[in-house]
Formats: structure tokens, C-alpha cells, sequence
């Protein structure tokens, strides 16, 4: 009787042991998962703090003709974008003809904001690429970008009629984000009050 | 003695800055560069998401520098310093994300795995003591302490 309790007591022991040898690879799995959740998260997707919120209101000379001060407020009561660009941003350049697509279905008003850049260099670029602008206003210190969260060049940003952000996107605009996204937004948007 | 508190203080914050900053701002005085120092160590660099905007060159991280110090000598506080930035970058922005239910993980987390580390140290160590200490008849014992009580003598 003892005997057969002693071999029980063993046997346990070596159960408890043997479930410990498979921690570390559980660990290993955990943490594996985790890792891999991490891996399909995009660090450069930080959510805007500025959606559902008023549109910052700037003022700034218009590319066009520098005299002329464009002002946001001229904004008001239409669906608008604002498109964040540079003549020294390459991925600008990638998304320039999806901007034009988009403006030529007259869903919004599409603004650009020339974000710090040579105002010669950007005429210069939009003469060459095509100017799908309703007005360009230069941003040279990039302070307008900082009051809208600019930190990574192109970034466009989606305003209804009461001039609250309703989107934003990091990164150029695909042709895929524009038909799948952006289209059915700023008709729904267009629908609204 | 307090002007010569005040001159090393400002010795040791503007030789900091040489060596991390480029521009060099001037303040009012040490408190208000010491809270530049300060601000300027906690805010990221959205642009470089590893670095402070102390540490990063990138062209936002100096004009995000150049706007905390001209906040700092418009007079705002520390917290409408930060404020203006969470409402710009969100709360990613702070390199010490404020303590509420959803980042509740982040600060507790790293105590609670070292609680469940220590947990399975002693367990291990409790399990290993078992085995290792021999298991011996009565016999055996009082021939150990037979031993013993020989040594002593």
C-alpha cells in the first residue's frame, strides 16, 4: 500500500515536471503571436488626434499668386480635402495623378497645402505634374502643419460641410484607398446637412 | 550663493544642450531652460518614433524645439505646453503616457511579469531543494548524527 502511494507521488512529480518543459515554448508562442499581430501594425498609422474635431483654421499666401492670402474659412459649408504636399516628397509625385482623379470628380473641394518648400520648386512641380488644386496655400515654416499634425508628407485629410476632420490618411493615396474610401466617404459626406 | 546655484545649474543645462541641440535658444533664466530641457526629453519625434525631439534632427523635431521654446517665453505652462501637442499628435506624443484604464498594461505590465518571474524562481528553487535533499531511513539518521557527535569530539 505504501509502496504504490510512493510510486503515485513520483509519478506526479514527474507530471509537474514534464508540464514546466512546455513553458518555455508556450512562452515562446505567446509571445511569437504577439510579435506577429505586432508585425501587420503599421508604426507610421498614428491615429489623429483630429478626427471629429473643428478643422484648424489657417491663413496663408496662395502658391499661385503670393500677394493673395487663401484663407480656410472660404471653406466653409462645403466638403473640402486637404492634401499635404512638397515638390521634395517623392511619394508626392506617386500620388499626384490619384489626387487629380479625385478632384475631377468633383466630390471636394481639393486644397493643397505646400508644406515647407521652395514656392519656385513647387510652382515648378505643378506646372510639370499638373496643378489639381482649387488653391495651394504655402506653408514654408510648416506651422499649419504642425496646427493639423503633419509629420509625415503626403498626408490627406477629408472635412465635411460643419469644417470637421472627418479622415485622414498617412501616405499616398492609392487608386485602391481612393475608390474603395475616399469616394464613398465624400459622397455620404455630400448627402449630409 | 543662490546666484552661484543658479550659474552651475545653468552651466550643466546649456552644456547639455551643446552637445544634444543645434540652435541654441536664450532663455529669461536657468528655470525657464530647464524646462525647455525637460519638455523637449518627453515629447517624440513623430517623424522618428524611437527619438525625443531632443535627440532628433529631423526638420519637424526643429520646429516642434523652436515652438516649445517660444511657448516657454510667451509664458505658457508646462501642461498647456503638453496639451497643445496631444491635440496635435495625440497622446503617442508622450513619452510618458498618462496613467488611465487603457495604458493601465503598460504601466503595470512589467511588474507583474517580474512578480510572476519570481513566483517561478521559488518554485523551482522549493522543487530542487526537494529533490536534491536525500530522503534517509531513521537509521540513517542516527547514523549521520553518530558521525556528527564523533566530529565534535
Amino acid at each position: 500500500m505504501s509502496e504504490q502511494e510512493d510510486r503515485q507521488t513520483t509519478s506526479g512529480e514527474q507530471q509537474g515536471v514534464s508540464w514546466v518543459r512546455w513553458l518555455p515554448l508556450g512562452i515562446f508562442l505567446l509571445l511569437a503571436v504577439f510579435l506577429g499581430i505586432g508585425l501587420t501594425l503599421n508604426p507610421n498609422e498614428v491615429p489623429s488626434p483630429l478626427i471629429g474635431k473643428p478643422a484648424p483654421a489657417f491663413e496663408l499666401p496662395r502658391l499661385d499668386n503670393e500677394q493673395q492670402i487663401f484663407s480656410s474659412s472660404e471653406l466653409h459649408g462645403k466638403v473640402w480635402l486637404l492634401n499635404v504636399w512638397a515638390s521634395w516628397c517623392v511619394s508626392c509625385r506617386e500620388e499626384h495623378p490619384v489626387i487629380a482623379q479625385l478632384a475631377s470628380t468633383r466630390l471636394a473641394e481639393v486644397i493643397g497645402l505646400n508644406y515647407k518648400d521652395d514656392s519656385a520648386d513647387a510652382r515648378r512641380w505643378l506646372a510639370r505634374f499638373g496643378d489639381p488644386y482649387l488653391a495651394s496655400a504655402v506653408d514654408r515654416e510648416g506651422r499649419v502643419g504642425i496646427d493639423w499634425g503633419v509629420y509625415a508628407v503626403p498626408e490627406t485629410f477629408i472635412i465635411d460641410k460643419q469644417g470637421i476632420v472627418r479622415y485622414k490618411h498617412t501616405g499616398p493615396v492609392t487608386v485602391a484607398l481612393l475608390n474603395e474610401k475616399l469616394i464613398p466617404l465624400l459622397k455620404q459626406l455630400q448627402e449630409e446637412g | 550663493m543662490k546666484a552661484l546655484l543658479y550659474g552651475l545649474l545653468l552651466l550643466v543645462c546649456g552644456s547639455g544642450l551643446a552637445i544634444a541641440s543645434m540652435e541654441t535658444y536664450r532663455f529669461e533664466n536657468a528655470q525657464q531652460q530647464a524646462r525647455y530641457r525637460v519638455i523637449i526629453e518627453t515629447v517624440r519625434c513623430t517623424v522618428c518614433q524611437g527619438q525625443t525631439i531632443a535627440d532628433s534632427n529631423a526638420g519637424l523635431a526643429q520646429d516642434l524645439r523652436q515652438l516649445v521654446y517660444e511657448m516657454i517665453i510667451d509664458g505658457h505652462s508646462d501642461r498647456e505646453i503638453y496639451r497643445f501637442m496631444v491635440e496635435r499628435y495625440g497622446e503617442m506624443v508622450l513619452y510618458r503616457p498618462p496613467l488611465k484604464p487603457s495604458t493601465i498594461p503598460l504601466w503595470i505590465g512589467p511588474f507583474v511579469i517580474l512578480g510572476v518571474a519570481l513566483v517561478a524562481l521559488v518554485m523551482i528553487i522549493r522543487r530542487r531543494e526537494r529533490l536534491l535533499t536525500p530522503k534517509l531511513s531513521s537509521d540513517e539518521l542516527q547514523r549521520a548524527s553518530q558521525l556528527l557527535e564523533q566530529d565534535k569530539k
